[in-house]
């Protein structure tokens, strides 16, 4: 969907053909209701194929294919939204980018160098905090509460943004940590996991911080522009399945004698629909060209791909099932699968309305994207 | 030898700004907008500065760069347009004679017209000499170009043209017009059809002008009465204009981006009434910047902006190294129309009473209420929003063609209840 390089082609081929072969639907299924999904092995297998490394420096055994990574990223995502499969794909590659860029070499190139080789995985809470940091000699503790974090527990390590003097600052927390404790949430999506992560005087060495204290405010948001990419991907993938889907199922159920999609209705929601396709494969694939370029206008490019595409991906896969009918709705059918995968994906870093304010924002303050 | 297009865009560059004004938001928002903000005298002042725009760009060799030399264009490549559309951000350019001048007549001739047909306008039109309207729509049915009933008869080496056309943009200030008529009312009816061209001020032409519920006045109907055409006139062969035809309404839906002919900055739409900016400047204008949903509202208004320009890239892309069919055009034409159906509402609610009530010096709130009145002509014009759907679901998609009731010779197809 997104491959445009040869190499691009053959690294997406290679993840199309691991995921079909890993998370086939019946296997997705198999998951649902499992405390944990996480498979250490088929995650270094993906490791293999590169989807942890592209966000992270050289020095740090990463490298990107195409020379944006982001971009190369994106074909992943879109792989995994086809899927709806499960795997740390947001947390690690976030947290691998925040050390790649804000982290110190001497510190965090051991857990950088981990994460892109698939040995281990990482969580960023990027939901509302209240973790505070309090400064000893050498030492910093953590208290208070993550109230949403994506793979808590399957990360060998937590990226945290706790409040201190100086401001919001990020903090590297080994999920083995003594005191860090954490509760498994439910949700929607039959195979991403979530913990709430409380922290009760959790002591790190100074070194785990990560970047300048009091800088995480706008690195959060550098990240939230990375991970929203990511999630654009797996909308536009998720999108393609179910409109594949809903395609065959109007030439093949036939309805008073004819096809359902020879009726004049039914060809144009479907026309609607493709057109919603395109538009959000289009749009993650700017936005993944903008962030990944570090281009002035990116943050006004992901905004709007999430404002648009986080609502109207999740309405055009509900049309997919409306065009299904009766089975549409049921667990057996498979259109559940991309619907709970496009739902979280829409709302997990604040939704679509979220996404125009920002964008809004950006404009009113005179730095909208140049169409 | 060509020139690479980072040269060429250099050049441009360091030609613009000794050359071509900046953008004059006064000047612009031509189609559809309102009286409020304009009249005859300042349309015809605009289309006086369009011509000299292109004449600028003509000598400057900046006019038809994907147009060959022996016409008077460049010679060159999309990528050059392209780039040469990216350094026009900023300056002021003839965008009302975009379409239909350059798309689809340009075009068309291009790719139908004699070589004299080709030498005798081409370079006219990229001097700014030469302004085109479309002869397309028929009073008695706008979507279905091929039930013209327009009639062309032959006599010499001349045709007899009578009927009439309508939904034609800006035939009142036009020098020429593409014009599609039926020559033969005994075949099928996309067999007889022929494409002409014509002076449009030639004797036997009225030009009536139309008025929208906005007060806006650049569509016209024109009535043709024993109209002369030379047959060295004729484009295409006789009975052959569905040919044309096919590429004629390819070329209208690419206005909305992706044609190598149109040189657009692209980037007005930051200027444009309805977009986020805009909007902006209304709600501070209001003090509702800081209102509960105002952000969200301009947010979602700029955000279908930005989606829309990636969906014509990508599209466009996408249909020039041939993985989408060029009937791929209807998506952008859809995604546009529904988007600015969707601006107009957003900017009516950010105005509130204001886009309903206005005082006589706020021009501003006027353009949002008549905008928001005659906002269904951005689903309509250039091919309805629902012929779109037709074109992506059966060309597209592969679904089942619609059954037809207009086969056999055209003479006996119903055209009214009977």
């Amino acid at each position: 969907m997104f491959a445009e390089t040869e190499d691009q082609q053959l690294f997406e081929a290679a993840s199309r053909r691991f995921l079909d072969t890993t998370y086939p639907t019946a296997a997705v299924r198999g998951l649902a209701g499992a405390a944990n999904t996480f498979d250490a092995g088929v995650w270094r297998d993906g490791a293999q194929l590169g989807w942890t490394a592209l966000l992270v420096p050289e020095r740090a055994g990463g490298g990107s294919i195409s020379g944006n990574g982001l971009a190369d990223l994106l074909i992943v995502a879109a792989e995994f939204g086809a899927h709806a499969a499960p795997g740390p794909l947001f947390g690690t590659n976030a947290v691998a980018a925040a050390l790649g860029r804000w982290g110190s070499a001497a510190d965090h190139d051991g857990p950088l160098k981990e994460l892109a080789a698939g040995d281990a995985a990482a969580a960023w809470a990027h939901g509302p905090t209240d973790v505070s940091a309090t400064a000893g000699a050498g030492t910093v503790t953590l208290d208070g509460r993550a109230g949403v974090v994506e793979g808590a527990a399957e990360a060998s390590y937590l990226l945290v943004t706790a409040s201190e003097p100086a401001g919001a600052t990020h903090y590297l927390v080994p999920r083995g940590a003594a005191g860090v404790h954490l509760r498994p949430l439910d949700g929607v999506d039959l195979t991403r996991r979530f913990q709430a992560v409380t922290f009760e005087g959790v002591s790190l060495p100074d070194r785990a911080r990560v970047g300048d204290p009091g800088a995480a405010g706008e690195h959060n948001e550098d990240l939230r522009d990375l991970v929203a990419v990511i999630a654009l991907g797996e909308m536009a993938g998720a999108l393609h399945r179910a409109f594949a889907m809903t395609l065959d199922w109007t030439a093949n159920r036939y309805s008073f004698g004819r096809p359902l999609g020879s009726y004049q209705e039914i060809k144009h929601r479907m026309a609607d629909l493709r057109t919603q396709l395109e538009a959000a494969e289009a749009v993650a694939g700017r936005a993944a060209f903008a962030v990944g370029t570090g281009a002035a206008d990116a943050r006004s490019w992901v905004s709007a791909g999430m404002a648009h595409v986080g609502r109207h991906a999740p309405e055009a896969i509900q049309d997919c099932i409306q065009l299904h009918g009766g089975i549409g709705v049921t667990y057996d059918h498979d259109l559940h699968l991309f619907l709970r995968r496009v739902t979280l994906d829409a709302q997990m870093l604040g939704g679509p309305g979220a996404f125009a304010r920002r964008l809004g924002a950006l404009v009113a303050g005179g730095d909208g994207a140049a169409a | 030898m060509t020139v690479p297009v980072e040269e060429f865009a250099a050049r441009a560059r360091d030609w613009l700004p000794g050359h071509i004004p900046p953008t004059d938001p006064e000047a612009g928002h031509f189609f559809f907008s309102g009286p409020s903000t304009r009249n005859d005298e300042h349309d015809l002042r605009r289309i006086d500065r369009c011509r000299d725009l292109q004449r600028r760009l003509f000598d400057g060799g900046f006019a038809g760069i994907c147009v060959p030399t022996e016409y008077g264009g460049q010679g060159l490549t999309p990528a050059h347009q392209s780039a040469f559309n990216r350094e026009l951000r900023g300056y002021d350019y003839p965008i009302e004679i975009q379409a239909s001048t350059f798309i689809p007549c340009m075009a068309i001739l291009l790719e139908f017209g004699t070589e004299e047909q080709k030498l005798r306008h081409i370079p006219a039109m990229l001097r700014g000499e030469e302004i085109w309207a479309q002869f397309l729509s028929e009073p008695g049915g706008g979507s279905d170009a091929a039930g013209a009933v327009t009639t062309a008869v032959p006599d010499g080496e001349q045709w007899v043209v009578n009927g009439s056309k309508i939904w034609t943009t800006g035939a009142w200030y036009s020098d020429w017009a593409m014009c599609l008529a039926r020559t033969n009312w005994d075949v099928e009816k996309h067999r007889g059809l022929t494409v002409f061209s014509l002076p449009v001020h030639s004797a036997g032409i009225e030009i009536h002008r139309i008025e929208l519920v906005n007060g806006a006045k650049e569509f016209c109907q024109e009535f043709l009465t024993d109209v002369v055409i030379d047959d060295r006139d004729r484009v295409g062969d006789v009975d052959g204009g569905w040919t044309v035809m096919t590429r004629w309404l390819h070329h209208e839906r690419t206005i909305s981006g992706g044609s190598p002919y149109v040189t657009s900055a692209g980037g007005r739409s930051d200027e444009a009434p309805n977009d986020g900016p805009a909007l902006a400047a209304l709600a501070r204008g209001l003090g509702t910047l800081e209102a509960p949903g105002t952000l969200e509202l301009i947010g979602e208004a700029r955000s279908l902006t930005l989606v829309g320009d990636a969906l014509v890239r990508s599209v466009t892309k996408k249909m020039q190294t041939q993985e989408l069919p060029h009937h791929a055009a209807a998506m952008p034409r859809l995604f546009g129309g529904t988007a600015n159906v969707r601006k107009a509402a957003i900017a009516l609610e950010l105005a509130g009473p204001s886009g309903v009530v206005w005082a006589p010096d706020e021009p501003r709130h006027a353009a949002v209420g008549g905008a928001y009145l005659v906002r269904q002509a951005g689903c309509i014009g250039g091919g309805t929003t629902e012929m779109a759907r037709n074109v992506i679901s059966e060309r597209l998609l592969g679904m089942p063609r619609e059954a037809r009731s207009d086969e056999g010779p055209f003479r006996e197809v119903p055209r009214g209840p009977r």
